[in-house]
């Protein structure tokens, strides 16, 4: 008893050092990455032939890498209702709507009746909300959080495929009231579809970013996600992501060893939302305004794609499948297209086949990789259990 | 010895059925008690209703000195009502350690913030918690398993780590269905064994549904039968064994007492 009982310590000793690892390998190549990224579109770019800057206009432009990295962090916050605790959300762009409208309230001259200002760039005398790009950040992810809480709330009772419904209506009903909210008894919330902009510049070492500031804004961003997958690691590792994994297994047998369902699945809706508010404001941002009519039913598709693709629960995997996604959606696809157009002398329309492409990846992963390109372990350990039928549970 | 559950003229319907009908019941402070009767007698309906799954339709449940039957599930097994499933019920996808672990949530208490910023307070609670998992592991007697998933284990080795993860909740009464269903009779000998482990050296109260007759009649001090939904007979082994309504109910009417 006592050699096997050493035996044990040492080998979960080796597998117990290797997960936090291999998680800090991922993070400081991510970050090496990162900061070469900046570093050579802030300094090197402009210094570059014309021929290595006219590809990276087409192949990979700087605006995607930001744009991408919106959609990192959206989909690591999903990737915390869907992946970790097995709640189906179809309605994740109501977050993202929250979060954007919140910058443009307190990061524009939106609210012109008043003129209040802290920690902005913009100068004193332009009416409007002008707050901290930070505090906006915290703001917005309070507000999404918020609003994630009181839909949640009714909600989180009903069983998966219904609840996947309600979001799904929820994801409908946010953005039509934002499109809507021109005149709500007089007041003007969301000035209709004409939207906000433009948004304050945001304020980096009291360095103000322009509209072509595009590295400092990739770091900043950047440091975002990071921020995020710290987030998502850590609660995984503690003991309220092992009770959303417990709920994702069984959820009767969760309640059974004293875990709290309602609770604990409205904290994970919370902190989804949290990061969907805080993506939603990045964005606006990045696109330097917000407008109602991009926050459509698709994003909650692409960003669930992006979570099953990627891996459900893996963060790695989940920003793998973020980026390539949304690099696909921004430029890839429009960019093989013209290149195909003109080598070809064709006329496709290629982004308009995007969820023709996105829908195709999800059927051929769904046949081919359930598991996504990444997979968490456990759940890799699952889909191949499965395919030869080796369980011991079913048939005793 | 005093009680430490008590159920109280429980009556159940589903619909129009009567599940379970106007059965008392109680388990004495570390006793080990039995729940037996035939496919459809209402026992594990009765198990649900002691773990607050179901609802009496009247009838009151009364735990540790006060009144449970409202209760929502979390609450009864936070509050020390601890049970093991008839068909295993796992997190197939978690480690052996971490399936103990989720057990422990509600005696945890590290907020959410503490565990984002990893404050020492937490880090230490984790740790406890990790030990106190591996010791239960070793308790039943799978210690070598930690850090598997819990899908990849023996069958033999899923339903003691049901048992680890029911004393993770540091319950006062542990309640077992059916646990040795798909034993064999050396398993289920050493089942028995271990039962008495768990009650002599953890004080806890164990009430167990059971269809393996050696195993019942080996290890409980008392046993209650249930056929179709009511209470026939209570009594220790011995008596359960030569009364003629149990015999009639397992084996019908007109069969001699050649049990």
């Amino acid at each position: 008893m006592a050699i096997s009982l050493l035996k044990r310590s040492k080998t979960s000793g080796k597998k117990k050092q290797k997960s936090p690892a291999s998680a800090r390998q991922w993070a400081i190549s991510l970050t090496i990455v990162a900061i070469a990224i900046w570093a050579f579109f802030t300094y090197l770019f402009d210094k570059t032939p014309d021929a290595v800057q006219a590809w990276f206009q087409v192949w990979l432009p700087p605006s995607t890498l930001n744009e991408s990295l919106v959609w990192v962090i959206c989909a690591l916050g999903l990737n915390i209702v869907v992946g970790y605790a097995g709640l189906l959300d179809l309605g994740f762009v109501a977050f993202w709507a929250f979060g954007g409208y919140a910058a443009g309230w307190f990061m524009s001259g939106f609210f012109h009746q008043v003129n209040i200002h802290f920690g902005s760039m913009s100068a004193n005398t332009i009416p409007g909300i002008h707050l901290s790009f930070w505090l906006v950040m915290v703001i917005a992810a309070l507000i999404a959080g918020f609003f994630g809480i009181i839909i949640g709330a009714p909600t989180l009772r009903l069983k998966s495929d219904y609840l996947a419904l309600v979001t799904l209506g929820f994801g409908e009903i946010i953005p039509q009231v934002f499109t809507n909210g021109e005149n709500i008894g007089g007041f003007n919330l969301s000035n209709g579809t004409k939207g906000i902009s433009p948004i304050d510049a945001i304020g980096v070492f009291g360095k103000r970013l322009g509209p072509f500031d595009l590295g400092w804004k990739f770091l900043i961003y950047f440091f975002l996600a990071a921020c995020m997958v710290f987030v998502s690691l850590r609660i995984r590792g503690g003991r309220l992501g092992r009770a959303w994994l417990a709920i994702r297994e069984d959820e009767l047998a969760a309640s059974m060893m004293g875990v709290p369902l309602m609770r604990t699945k409205l904290t994970a809706y919370a902190v989804g939302a949290f990061s969907g508010g805080i993506g939603g404001a990045v964005y606006a941002t990045h696109v330097n305004g917000i407008f109602a009519e991009r926050f459509n039913f698709s994003i909650s598709i692409i960003l669930l794609a992006m979570v099953v693709l990627g891996g459900m629960g893996n963060v790695w995997g989940v920003i793998v499948g973020a980026l390539l996604m949304a690099w696909i959606n921004a430029t890839g696809l429009p960019a093989v297209g013209d290149t195909f157009n003109n080598t070809f002398h064709t006329q496709i329309n290629f982004p308009s086949y995007n969820f023709l492409l996105f829908g195709g990846i999800l059927v051929l992963m769904m046949l081919f990789k359930r598991d996504g390109l990444l997979p968490e372990a456990r759940l890799k350990m699952i889909s191949h259990e499965n395919d030869d039928d080796t369980s011991n549970t079913g048939g005793h | 010895m005093g009680s430490i559950l008590n159920a109280e003229h429980i009556t159940v319907e589903f619909g129009g059925l009567v599940a379970v009908n106007d059965v008392s019941f109680d388990i004495p402070e570390k006793g080990i008690v039995s729940l037996i009767g035939p496919n459809g007698a209402g026992k594990t309906t009765f198990f649900n209703i002691l773990t607050g799954l179901y609802k009496p339709t009247s009838g009151h449940v009364m735990y540790d000195g006060s009144e449970i039957t409202a209760l929502v599930p979390h609450k009864i097994a936070a509050g020390g009502v601890a049970r093991t499933f008839q068909n295993i019920r796992l997190f197939g996808s978690m480690t052996a350690e971490e399936n103990v672990m989720v057990a422990m949530h509600s005696h945890l208490k590290a907020s959410l913030a503490s565990t984002i910023l990893g404050l020492p307070s937490q880090r230490r609670e984790e740790k406890a918690a990790r030990e106190e998992a591996r010791a239960l592991l070793e308790f039943v007697g799978i210690g070598k398993t930690a850090t598997e998933f819990a899908r990849n284990l023996s069958y033999g080795d899923q339903r003691r780590l049901e048992v680890a993860r029911a004393l993770a909740l540091r319950p006062k009464v542990l309640l077992l269905d059916e646990p040795t269903a798909g034993m064999n009779p050396q398993e289920s000998a050493v089942f028995v064994e271990f039962v008495h482990r768990i009650r002599d050296e953890k004080g806890i109260s164990i009430l167990l549904i059971e269809h393996d007759m050696a195993v019942v009649m080996k290890v409980s001090e008392r046993i209650t039968v249930l056929d179709r939904g009511e209470k026939i007979a209570e009594g220790t082994p011995a008596e359960i064994k030569s009364n003629p309504r149990v015999i009639e109910a397992y084996l019908g009417k007109g069969v001699g007492a050649g049990h």
